[in-house]
């Protein structure tokens, strides 16, 4: 056997640690997900790029992309994430009262952000599908607004649930912990893609 | 001696959750967090499915019976092509190898009482069903008729409705697997039993944790095509439209930076079952335990850059094709480790001839014939002339149904003692693997003459001069469908009157054995402490020194 | 066996091995008749994979076998085999060996490639490549024909034809012959600028260097004679190339090779492979029966369906009126099922 069996009182200290270790597995586990969801990303990043390497004009006349708002919009977003880390300080201290705070703020720019995507579609003069690069603009803009959507969801969520007494506190904070990390996520794939759509097309 | 010890001292006196004493038959039917249940409901729907996608073979192979297109009407023999491919690989293999056994096992293996995520584990395994259903339900709207590539711009102008419902069912199917690689990854990782080591960890986890790494990271990619190719037809977009500057080899790239993987996928898992059938079964330690285990991880890791080889013929430049010759030549080593530990494990062995150990050794001497046909597609210079041939389709049946299928019987006959707590009849078992071994070499060891010689791959017609060769490989497919038959007979029968097996029929060493068969719901009432190594045969002969 | 000493049994072994890879590596007869340049470096190539994989093969399986014999457990034996777990120079032993075997392949493919002209597709020198591939841009990005002809634009060229080009021996000269092929569902249609014939079939004079420039007009198909050993994706939206040197006189099928739709397998047809004198005669033949209107071919196929357009080819063309009404049997479905 490759085993034998433990005594009782051991294991029934083991299952007790296997229930405390199960709050950290979540938060390990979207880390582990959101490689696989970056990936995906990754994808369109590539296609973005070797369609950009093989056009001749990148983005063809008429369908220039705006830079003002988006660039907005990106101050608004990578601040976002100074601001949701704040509520992520504020728990751990056991404040529920600063989570609710700066996670409320957050989800304020995160709404804010989406707002301002809705109008800069609204306002561009082309679309989705109007040449290969509208294409690739809205399908990777709308990818990552579907994530900041989400994002602001689990953000919302966490506002919610802190309305009861006690579901979350210094110790117990690990909800608090996974939306914070995938707004990050969502601010650093942003990162890539302003980079990408909006800043390449000043050189 | 470990069962003596559980009723002795560990007298049912805790219990973490609340659950009944045994599952009813109906909770296999429902939403159901365990794993055990988990694993029974992805090891049943993908044999469900097995045996539809082999129907639609047996459908293709009478209509290649002749030169001309006389059965099926052409397209739907494209659909057939198609939905046959894409079942066995996205609902047989993935699902069987990875989510049945390796659902039903790793905990068992590693000391753990579930998985690490139990919900997300049972979604995981109910996304499977709709995209079944997807597929199926394209048939409606003739069915996905541009092969299991769906290369553009053919996926864009056939049969729309049925190809976007291939794309979801691809989609759910992927989100299965990258929920169960998350899954997996963390169980594997923080879940063993306290006194467990690395170098102590069942091999079959090894290669599950290296299945599950590449699907996490390949899987999306495939998705991001996928969801590119949907806009395109339900869109207007234009990302594979080349008349308006869209470029159909990228769609290529998308798809085998995750297809090729997932041929690692479908014979990872499979390596990891070899692993532990083979020692049980031969009686002596596995040969080069490190070796086995870092192969995997290497085979993973060379595995997300060999895909090229996949589109020698298409718009490549010739650097890409030479590296990727390179790099897939490369693979043959890592693999070769672990066909040569496996033989090693034979020699000195005592074999025990049981269904398990006859269908893992027809496993080692197909896979090797399927192996070296590979090498020679490696290469650009000769896939230049075999690719998109019978070639490859002879090439890629070795390894999928010699190599994958053939390890996923060697598992059910190894473990059916274990999820059943009864015996498969032996002497079925023989008649199966003897039908089996035969049908296959049968139906595909001519193929490889038929694309030398000039025969492409999906086509329902073709010259005459082939029809002698394709008559057989018609007649071996039918003994295939016929091999199928003992194998159900006897999994139903035995299921519940088979004869009983005890905690450890097979005198196992890994933990799984070390509970009762079927194990208890949440399969120890105590945990197991691990004292050796699992493949610890042969102790006796140390203590004789 | 007791009597005979290990070194020998393993020299035994070793030669009947060898001896029967050899054996079957020249002579297992899988392969078509060689019928073009490049045929023999392929064969010569997979030949020797199949000696190698042959002497894998009997190796790893008579080690399986003998395992099975030898290692059987006896009746009445419950007990397990000898404890051995791994043996580091073994181990380090056939890493190596397939290390070194997958290292030569490497190599020698390479070089069989490079032999073949697969490292020359669209040379820089080739004004045709230039025009196809400026065509080509125009086509992708929409710039117009006149683009100047800059550095960066000429190396966009180069890179835009994939394919084969000039084997080693007619690196840097232009091609004998030029033909442009393009493929549609489901026939193949030849077009000499030359001469301006058009045809179903592709005529091509014996050891003359013939370049095909490939492209295709709805889906992506594969042009592939077995016995040339060559294939060549044709693919909508890129310029593909394949140049050869055909060596044997003959008629041998021209088969598409990638799925395009239900009468994929059907989209076959045949390259004449000539002698000079031969080929001149066809060509004279067809320039004087008043050769098909390159403008004709010029037409947007997809404004027509298929069978509207070959029809009126279908005896100029030789293309074989079974595959007609096939193709509007075909179009027929596309309207049912767009
Ligand atoms: C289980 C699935 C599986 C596995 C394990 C493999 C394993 C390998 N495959 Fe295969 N392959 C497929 C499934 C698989 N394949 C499928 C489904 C397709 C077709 C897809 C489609 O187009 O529809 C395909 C197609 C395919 C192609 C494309 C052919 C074409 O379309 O033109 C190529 C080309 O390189 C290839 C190569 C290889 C190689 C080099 C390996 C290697 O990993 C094999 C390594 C193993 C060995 C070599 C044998 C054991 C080793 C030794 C005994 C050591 C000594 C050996 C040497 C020194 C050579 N495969
Ligand atoms: C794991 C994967 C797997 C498996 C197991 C198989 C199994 C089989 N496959 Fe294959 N096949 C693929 C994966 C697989 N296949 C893929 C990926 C393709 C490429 C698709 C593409 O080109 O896009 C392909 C393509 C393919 C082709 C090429 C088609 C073409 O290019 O035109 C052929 C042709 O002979 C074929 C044949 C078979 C046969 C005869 C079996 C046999 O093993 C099947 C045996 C039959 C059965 C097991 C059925 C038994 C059922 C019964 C007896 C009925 C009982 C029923 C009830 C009780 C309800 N397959
Ligand atoms: Cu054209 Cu197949
Ligand atoms: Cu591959």
């Amino acid at each position: 056997m490759q085993g034998t069996v433990d005594s009782n009182s051991q294991s029934a200290g083991d299952a007790a640690i296997a229930h405390e270790e199960h709050q950290d597995l979540r938060v390990l586990g979207l880390l582990i997900f959101l490689c696989s969801e970056f990936l995906m990303f990754a994808g369109f990043f590539v296609l973005f790029l070797v369609y950009r390497a093989e056009a001749a004009a990148w983005p063809p006349e008429g369908t220039e992309v705006e830079l003002l708002l988006p660039a907005i919009n990106t101050v608004i977003l990578v601040s976002s994430s100074f601001v949701i880390h704040y509520g992520d300080v504020a728990i751990k201290k056991g404040d529920v009262g600063g989570l609710r705070k700066w996670y409320l703020i957050t989800a304020a720019m995160g709404a804010v952000f989406l707002c301002g995507q809705i109008y800069e579609y609204a306002t561009l003069g082309y679309g989705l599908t109007t040449n290969l690069f509208s294409n690739c603009f809205y399908l990777m803009t709308g990818f990552h607004g579907l994530h900041v959507f989400i994002g602001l969801l689990l953000i919302l969520g966490v506002l919610w649930r802190s309305r009861r007494e006690g579901h979350y506190g210094a110790e117990k904070h690990t909800g608090v912990e996974m939306a914070e990390i995938y707004w990050h996520f969502v601010d650093i794939v942003w990162i890539v893609l302003f980079s990408l759509i909006y800043l390449l097309t000043l050189i | 001696m470990a069962q003596a010890n559980l009723t002795d001292r560990g007298a049912g006196n805790f219990s973490v959750h609340h659950h009944p004493e045994k599952w009813k038959w109906y909770d296999y039917f429902t939403f159901n967090v365990d794993h055990k249940v988990i694993g029974i409901q992805y090891l049943v729907t993908s044999f469900a499915f097995y045996l539809i996608g082999g129907l639609m073979a047996l459908a293709m192979r009478a209509e290649l019976a002749t030169p001309n297109s006389d059965l099926l009407d052409p397209n739907l023999y494209n659909a057939f092509l198609t939905n046959h491919g894409t079942i066995m690989i996205f609902l047989w293999i993935v699902p069987g190898a990875i989510g049945g056994f390796g659902n039903y096992l790793v905990p068992l293996m590693i000391g753990a009482r579930d998985m690490a995520f139990p919900k997300l584990n049972a979604l995981a395994f109910w996304v499977t069903i709709p995209a079944g259903a997807l597929l199926l339900g394209s048939f409606f709207f003739g069915g996905a008729q541009a092969g299991w590539t769906s290369y553009p711009p053919l996926s864009l102008i056939t049969a729309n409705t049925a190809q976007s419902m291939w794309i979801l069912a691809i989609v759910f199917a992927g989100t299965s697997s990258i929920l169960g690689a998350v899954n997996f990854i963390i169980t594997i990782w923080k879940m063993r039993v306290p006194s467990m080591d690395w170098d102590q960890l069942p091999l079959f986890c090894w290669a599950i944790l290296a299945t599950s790494i590449l699907a996490l990271f390949s899987t999306p990619v495939l998705a991001a095509g996928l969801v590119l190719l949907l806009f395109d037809i339900n869109f207007g977009t234009s990302f594979f439209k080349p008349d308006a500057g869209g470029d159909v080899v990228m769609y290529q790239h998308l798809f085998w930076f995750y297809s090729h993987p997932a041929v690692y996928l479908m014979i990872l898992p499979i390596f990891g079952i070899m692993s532990e059938v083979i020692p049980v079964h031969a009686r002596k330690p596995i040969f080069g335990y490190k070796a086995i285990a870092y192969s995997s991880l290497t085979i993973c890791l060379v595995g997300l850059f060999v895909w090229v080889h996949h589109m020698f013929t298409s718009g490549t430049p010739p650097w890409m094709r030479m590296f990727f010759t390179v790099s897939t030549l490369i693979v043959a080593v890592p693999t070769g480790v672990k066909i040569f530990s496996w033989v090693a494990t034979l020699w000195g062995g005592k074999i025990r001839y049981t269904s398990a150990m006859l269908f893992a050794i027809g496993l080692l001497v197909m896979f090797v014939l399927g192996g070296l046909s590979g090498v020679t597609l490696g290469t650009a210079p000769v896939d230049i002339h075999v690719h998109d041939t019978y070639y490859v389709v002879a090439h890629f049946h070795y390894v999928l149904f010699g190599g994958s299928v053939f390890g996923i019987y060697a598992g059910f006959y190894h473990w059916f003692p274990k999820i059943t707590g009864h015996y498969l009849n032996e002497g079925l078992g023989k008649l199966h693997f003897v039908l089996t071994f035969i049908g296959t070499n049968l139906t595909f060891l001519p193929m490889h003459q038929l694309g030398l010689q000039g025969m492409p791959r999906r086509v329902a017609m073709y010259d005459p001069q082939f029809q002698t060769i394709n008559q057989i490989c018609t007649f071996g497919a039918f003994l295939l469908g016929v091999s199928v038959l003992p194998f159900l007979i006897n999994a139903i029968w035995s299921w519940s009157r088979g004869a009983k097996a005890g905690g450890n029929p097979w005198d196992a060493k890994t933990l799984e054995w070390t509970t009762d068969s079927p194990p208890a719901i949440e399969n120890w009432e105590v945990l197991p402490v691990v004292t050796q190594g699992p493949y610890a045969y042969g102790e006796e002969h140390l203590t004789v020194e | 066996m007791k009597q005979i000493p290990a070194p020998l049994w393993t020299l035994t072994v070793g030669v009947v091995v060898t001896v029967i890879s050899f054996w079957v590596g020249y002579n297992h007869g899988f392969l078509p008749e060689q019928a073009s340049a490049q045929a023999p470096l392929v064969d010569d190539f997979f030949n020797i994979m199949m000696v190698i994989g042959t002497a894998l093969f009997l190796v790893v399986e008579g080690a399986i076998v003998y395992c099975m014999i030898q290692f059987r457990r006896r009746k009445g034996d419950d007990s397990d085999g000898l404890p051995i777990e791994g043996n580091l120079p073994l181990e380090a032993f056939w890493t190596a060996i397939p290390a070194v075997i997958v290292i030569g392949l490497g190599i020698y493919s390479v070089q069989v490639f490079q032999e073949m002209g697969g490292f020359s597709p669209g040379g820089l020198e080739h004004d045709h490549g230039m025009m196809i591939a400026q065509a080509h841009t125009g086509a992708m990005g929409g710039v117009s024909e006149d683009t100047p002809d800059t550095p960066e634009a000429r190396q966009q060229l180069a890179k835009a034809v994939y394919g084969f080009g000039a084997s080693i021996d007619n690196e840097g000269r232009s091609a004998d012959l030029e033909v442009n092929v393009s493929g549609m569902q489901y026939a193949w249609i030849f077009t000499y600028p030359d001469t301006g014939i058009v045809d179903g079939e592709l005529h091509v004079p014996v050891d003359a260097d013939v370049q095909l420039n490939i492209s295709a007009q709805d889906v992506i198909h594969s042009f592939w004679v077995p016995q040339f050993r060559l294939k060549q994706d044709a693919i909508p939206g890129k310029d593909t190339e394949l140049r050869f040197v055909a060596t044997k006189p003959g008629t041998y099928p021209v088969v598409c090779a990638e799925l395009c739709g239900g009468y994929h397998g059907a989209m076959r047809t045949q390259v004449i492979v000539h002698t000079p004198e031969d080929f001149q005669a066809w060509v004279d033949q067809r320039v004087a029966q008043a050769p098909m209107s390159v403008d004709a071919i010029a037409q947007n196929p997809a404004d027509l369906s298929d069978s509207d357009y070959l029809a009126p080819y279908e005896t100029a063309l030789g293309v074989d009126a079974r595959l007609v009404a096939q193709l509007s049997q075909a179009s027929a479905d596309d309207i049912i099922n767009p």
